[in-house]
């Protein structure tokens, strides 16, 4: 399981990360392994607004369907239209290509309440 | 255990599209002495097909071409009549032929749902008096049988709740949901207007108290508990997690999905559940599967009798009528009055097993449930293993995981065994689960066959996984690609382009 140093991530396993003050928001390769080969996306309007804890869109493979949970408040500034048309690159890339969501200036707070890559993976490991 | 492997003849069949010819027909219609009008004459524009929409494509076949079609697909078919259907939380028993015969009685497939009262007094009487046995068996005040299935129950319940708290004006918005339940659990709350509330079971596989106290408020209009669970587990802790919801003003909801496993032995309305829906397709043997008919009725306390569904049967003097007049209903669920054959047959099948026989059925039921448990705990992981389960059991595929087998591979393994494979991914806090469901219909040795091939596979994922992997073998149809198949549906068929040479 790939778990890069440099992302945030929540409990309900999905990944953030950083740029400027811009949140970029996907599913961790821990997520799309479990879930197997997503066939399938649904992900907010632009525009639209997001809380944390809530969810935000929907995320369905061959075995199961789930919800997906906002990392963080904030205005959504951008869609990944891309993995709406070919869910399969969230398997494929799930740090890169598969990003799902841009979230707007999130509160310091909410970014502190993120798990660094080691809790996230010794939270996954308590989990099994 | 190769030699159990399915063999025999089933026919390659191509789509109804590939069999047609040019001009062929089934029938040549004889309109005798009736003059043939052209559509236009009789018929508004407006709901005329358009010239430009020709029947081009569709198939033209004889009417031998069709029953050979449909009867070879049926032949492909597997089903509870044609070998063992263990999936798991769908109790798949085998359905007693008596029940088909009195279902097509004609007095009762005959009727016309806007007969007069009059002369369907039989069948408001049996539906009466179903309702009647079901409160019994369930321990409920009040019972609707409209609700066409499952799903549809849970929405019923959950709006007579909501209408409940409305007319009292009452604002509570949540409904807890276990992450246990059935999906459509939260969908069902989603649709009357609830915002769901998860929450996770304890380590022992059922709902806690503490749990639920950390979540509850005077915002909770109800809790929505299977029991059994889907983990095949007894919520042992179900009547204090309801006093505890009482008292906070909120109704207990169960999903009765797995009320195979209490009839006779124990009622949830003892158990503080105010509103329950029972699966007659499932319990009461009714065919079902491959999308019906199903039957949910739906039990009350009889302070939420007023907001069932209308009409309601209600006896007056010895004879039966519907009655509407009811202000506070949530109204109509339907057109009529529910699957109306499903619930003769739960009817024929009560009074065939009678108190007895159905207290029989569910003490088999888990007794098969835990044979099948104790045959195969040695080969495969069984996560919640403290306590027996009730009528069903879950296994993980941890151990087959090492060789790279997963569930999904097993199940398909079964099929070349000429089984049904179990329900396979669910519930979703067992990784991998494997959730299976003998029934109290099966023999002994059905169940030791199906073991030592569950074992056969086990030792087939450690000396040669390959063939796991590649599942099934022999079935018409091989290894599908699932995936593919969901994010590239291809839905209508097209005529191939002609190869170029």
């Amino acid at each position: 399981m790939s778990t890069p140093e440099d992302l945030k991530y929540t409990k309900e396993h999905e990944w953030v990360r950083l740029e400027g003050d811009t949140a970029v928001v996907g599913i961790t390769d821990h997520a799309q392994d479990s879930l197997g080969d997503v066939v399938y996306v649904e992900l907010p309007e632009e525009g639209s607004d997001v809380t944390k804890d809530e969810a935000f869109g929907v995320v369905e493979s061959v075995k199961a369907v789930s919800d997906l949970y906002a990392p963080l408040s904030g205005n959504v500034v951008e869609v990944n239209e891309a993995v709406v048309d070919a869910p399969e690159v969230i398997n494929e890339d799930p740090y890169g290509e598969g990003w799902m969501i841009k979230i707007e200036s999130p509160s310091e707070e909410d970014i502190a309440a993120l798990l660094s890559a080691d809790e996230y993976e010794q939270y996954v490991e308590e989990e099994k | 255990m190769k030699e159990r492997a399915v063999k025999g003849l089933k026919i390659k069949e191509s789509l109804i599209f590939e069999r047609s010819a040019p001009d062929r027909r089934g029938i040549e219609p004889s309109y005798g002495a009736v003059p043939a009008i052209p559509p236009a004459d009789l018929i508004p524009k407006r709901f005329l097909r358009s010239p430009d929409d020709t029947m081009e494509g569709f198939p033209e076949v004889s009417e031998g071409d069709v029953v050979r079609h449909y009867t070879r697909l049926s032949q492909w078919n597997f089903g509870v009549d044609t070998g063992f259907y263990p999936l798991g939380s769908c109790t798949m028993k085998y359905n007693p032929r008596i029940n088909e015969s009195i279902a097509r009685l004609p007095g009762f497939k005959d009727l016309h749902p806007m007969q007069d009262e009059e002369y369907t007094q039989g069948a408001l009487r049996l539906m009466f008096e179903l309702a009647e046995d079901l409160s019994e068996i369930t321990g409920m005040g009040a019972m609707t049988l409209q609700p066409a299935a499952g799903a549809q129950g849970e929405l019923c319940g959950l709006l007579a709740i909501a209408a409940y708290f409305k007319e009292r004006g009452i604002n509570k918005k949540r409904v807890i949901i276990p992450d246990t339940a059935h999906g459509t659990n939260p969908a069902s709350a989603h649709i009357a207007g609830f915002d769901v509330t998860p929450v996770k079971v304890g380590p022992e596989g059922i709902l806690t108290l503490s749990s639920v106290l950390d979540v509850l408020d005077d915002d909770v209009a109800a809790i929505m508990l299977t029991n059994p669970n889907t983990l095949g587990l007894f919520e042992s802790h179900i009547k204090e997690i309801a006093d505890a919801l009482h008292e906070r003003g909120g109704l207990m909801y169960c999903d009765g999905a797995n009320l195979n496993a209490l009839m006779g032995i124990s009622r949830l309305g003892d158990m503080g559940v105010d509103v329950i829906h029972i699966n007659l397709h499932k319990t009461f043997s009714s065919p079902h599967g491959g999308g019906g008919p199903g039957s949910g009725p739906v039990g009350v306390i009889k302070a939420l009798e007023p907001y069932l569904p209308v009409p309601r049967i209600v006896k007056k003097g010895d004879t039966f009528a519907l009655d509407s007049e009811y202000p506070l209903s949530i109204g109509r669920l339907g057109a009529f009055y529910g699957n109306f054959a499903v619930m003769v047959r739960a009817y024929a099948y009560i009074r065939r097993l009678g108190p007895e026989g159905l207290k029989r059925v569910s003490e088999t039921a888990i007794l098969n449930a835990n044979y099948i448990r104790a045959g195969l705990k040695e080969r495969f992981e069984l996560p919640f293993d403290h306590v027996p389960c009730m009528h069903e059991c879950v296994f993980s595929d941890k151990r087959q995981n090492e060789h790279g087998v997963s569930t999904l591979d097993m199940a398909k393994r079964l099929m070349d065994y000429g089984y049904h494979p179990p329900t396979i991914y669910f519930p979703t806090v067992v990784h991998g689960a494997m959730m299976i469901e003998p029934t109290e219909t099966e023999s002994l040795e059905t169940l030791d066959n199906f073991i030592k091939t569950m074992i056969s596979i086990a030792d087939e994922a450690e000396s040669e996984p390959e063939i796991i992997k590649n599942a099934p073998h022999n079935t018409i149809v091989g290894r599908i690609d699932e995936a593919r198949a969901a994010r590239k549906p291809c839905l209508r068929w097209t005529e191939p382009k002609e190869e170029s040479s």
